[in-house]
């Protein structure tokens, strides 16, 4: 199948009769089918994939899909989740986003089967995270996440992409609605098996005051585009961002982030580090965009890449677009290789080389790692990162 | 006659194809200590990193045996298991690696080399810690991130600190006196007299005699142009500090 056969496979399954839903959500679903239909499948002609080519579609049978999802068994006090599409008036389906800009969003919107809204009562601080787990077996899976985070909440969502081997393609989109001083955190773990691809969307707007810490890992999939669109929409509300990508192989990691500074004293800040072995392509474009009267605002963007092989490549595009005057603004890019220094300090100490290198890479993840919030998450994802780094050669 | 632990024959090394070691003759018995000393860029720290096998310091002719086996067959891990270590002129920070828990994999690889069990943490601690006092380091620095941000003589403690872990054979101390002030130059010597011992030889190369005043060395030898011009006892230390290198080299020829 080659990519304009996906895009007719996908056209086809948009054409499929669809069951009567509530008003809103055929609305919703129409505009985004038109969407889809108007742009296609992106090519690297698009500025936004230039370098992430979809010729990896051809490797997954895109019907029948098949999705395991594993919803948190034993919810706390202020918490519910209710399944999607909805009806209810307190749905926020659709909030975030824009469909005629993504490709992968319009589909999702048109073709999810499953989803799931998690709502945060106002002024609840939950302890423990809420962890969604998707396991994509076959096919083309769409799946959507709603959260609604009450003004003055806390809490932290772990949504983890891992299967158990298949080749398939899960495309999932993220709608995180941050109310008035709500404080979240999005864990978004990608260990997708190596001959999977995965698409995974996080669209974020921000009420004043609102705090979203977003932390991406991504160790798996053939190919793995995340994409983040945080909207800063009241003041004084921030946006971290941050990320660790790996690839191997001929395994392709894409980054793609927005930050929208729509209002005065918003802050955001982000920082991705890529670890590239073999033939990987690494890919981070980091859009921060204020607009005019947005002013006070305090940005600053850090993507850093380690190649550990000749053939590994990483593509790094900071985009600023900056309409207000009085703004602080930064962005730092920076590639390299394994300190050879440091690498001859650790062996001159005993250590063998596949050690020394092994923990001169952790270290480089560690910066990122120690960012996320549960400790139990760390650690299990400090040994899959030793585990890969012990096969990465 | 006590054990030969370092012969060095006839040894010639260049770095960036430029010749530095042209001719070095160095023998190092079990539990002495010789003092190299030399002005700039006469190859003291050439020799240092050649015996530690650093990429880059390529030798193009002569022989280095260590406890009679050759040296620089060996890798930089297998040198330093088989009980060299070099205490660094510049030691490498490295962030997010722990000061603690690099020793700790540090000493368990030499061990486990030598056929010893690894310490687990709760041993490797107590030891480390008792160290470091010695050291009149404080712990603060176990926690941290391997050298990052510690000052030049927080780092040179941390190499002494290394050497009395993983107590080598023969210690080789590149300049570890530079940048140290007196007392803290006075904790660092009193870390390597600690070591002394029958088994144990240190080759310390300096380019002043102040860390001879605590570190007081069996044989002192001259390295000029890439070969040892003078070798002698402690008092050849002494007058190189009085009357400096000149003379030296004029006798030298």
């Amino acid at each position: 199948m080659s990519t304009s056969a996906a895009e007719a496979a996908f056209r086809k399954a948009l054409e499929a009769p669809r069951p009567a839903e509530p008003a809103r959500v055929e609305t919703l679903r129409a505009e985004a089918r038109q969407a889809f239909l108007a742009q296609g499948l992106p090519t690297t002609r698009h500025e936004d994939w230039r370098f992430t080519p979809l010729a990896k579609l051809d490797k997954i049978e895109l019907g029948s899909p098949e999705l395991v999802v594993t919803l948190p068994k034993n919810l706390p006090a202020g918490c519910t989740i209710a399944p999607l599409p909805s009806d209810s008036e307190r749905s926020s389906l659709g909030v975030c986003g824009d469909p005629k800009r993504r490709p992968f969003e319009a589909l999702n919107m048109a073709l999810f089967d499953r989803g799931w809204q998690i709502s945060i009562a106002p002024g609840t601080k939950l302890e423990q995270p809420i962890e969604l787990w998707f396991d994509p077996r076959h096919g083309a899976s769409h799946v959507r996440v709603v959260v609604e985070a009450g003004a003055g909440s806390r809490a932290v969502i772990v949504e983890r992409h891992a299967g158990s081997g298949h080749a398939a393609l899960i495309n999932a989109v993220t709608e995180l609605c941050v109310r008035r001083d709500a404080e979240l955190s999005h864990v978004l773990v990608q260990e997708l098996p190596e001959s999977s691809l995965g698409f995974l969307t996080v669209l974020a707007r921000q009420d004043a005051g609102s705090r979203l810490a977003l932390h991406s890992i991504a160790l798996g999939a053939a190919l793995a585009r995340v994409e983040v669109e945080a909207r800063l929409e009241g003041e004084d509300a921030s946006a971290e961002l941050d990320g660790l990508y790996l690839g191997r192989g001929t395994q392709h990691q894409d980054h793609h982030t927005t930050i929208d500074h729509a209002m005065p004293r918003t802050r955001s800040r982000e920082l991705f580090k890529g670890i590239l072995d073999g033939r990987a392509h690494g890919v981070f474009h980091g859009r921060i965009h204020v607009r005019p009267d947005a002013q006070k605002i305090d940005a600053a963007q850090t993507n850093r890449a380690l190649l550990l092989a000749d053939g590994a490549v990483v593509d790094s595009k900071p985009q600023l677009e900056i309409y207000a005057d009085d703004v602080k603004c930064s962005h730092g890019a920076s590639v390299g290789q394994l300190d050879s220094d440091a690498l001859f300090y650790l062996r001159s100490r005993g250590l063998g080389e596949p050690e020394a290198r092994a923990l001169l890479t952790s270290a480089f993840a560690s910066e990122v790692l120690e960012k996320l919030p549960a400790s139990e998450l760390r650690a299990h994802i400090e040994k899959d990162l030793l585990g890969w780094l012990g096969g990465a050669r | 006659m006590s054990e030969l632990v370092l012969e060095i024959q006839d040894l010639h090394a260049r770095v960036d194809a430029k010749p530095i070691l042209r001719g070095v003759d160095l023998v190092i018995r079990a539990g002495e200590v010789h003092a190299v000393m030399g002005p700039n860029g006469s190859g003291k720290s050439t020799l240092a990193n050649v015996l530690a096998g650093r990429e880059g310091y390529e030798v193009t002719r002569g022989s280095v045996r260590f406890r009679g086996k050759d040296l620089l067959a060996l890798t930089p891990e297998e040198r330093a298991r088989a009980g060299v270590f070099l205490a660094f002129q510049y030691p490498v920070e490295i962030p997010g690696v722990g000061n603690s828990y690099f020793m700790k994999a540090s000493l368990n690889a030499v061990r486990t080399s030598r056929g010893q069990p690894p310490l687990d943490a709760i041993d490797f601690l107590a030891l480390v810690k008792e160290k470091a006092k010695q050291l009149e380091m404080d712990q603060a620095f176990l926690n941290r991130s391997v050298n990052e941000g510690f000052s030049g003589g927080e780092k040179k403690r941390n190499e002494i600190l290394q050497m009395s872990l993983l107590e080598p054979t023969l210690a080789v101390l590149d300049e570890t006196d530079s940048g140290l002030d007196i007392d803290a130059l006075r904790v660092v010597a009193n870390g390597v007299n600690r070591l002394r011992s029958p088994e144990r030889s240190v080759l310390a190369i300096t380019h002043y005699q102040r860390l001879l005043e605590y570190l007081v060395p069996d044989h002192t030898h001259v390295l000029i142009g890439g070969r040892i011009a003078k070798s002698g006892d402690r008092s050849l230390a002494l007058e190189l500090e009085k009357r400096g290198y000149a003379w030296v080299e004029a006798e030298a020829g």
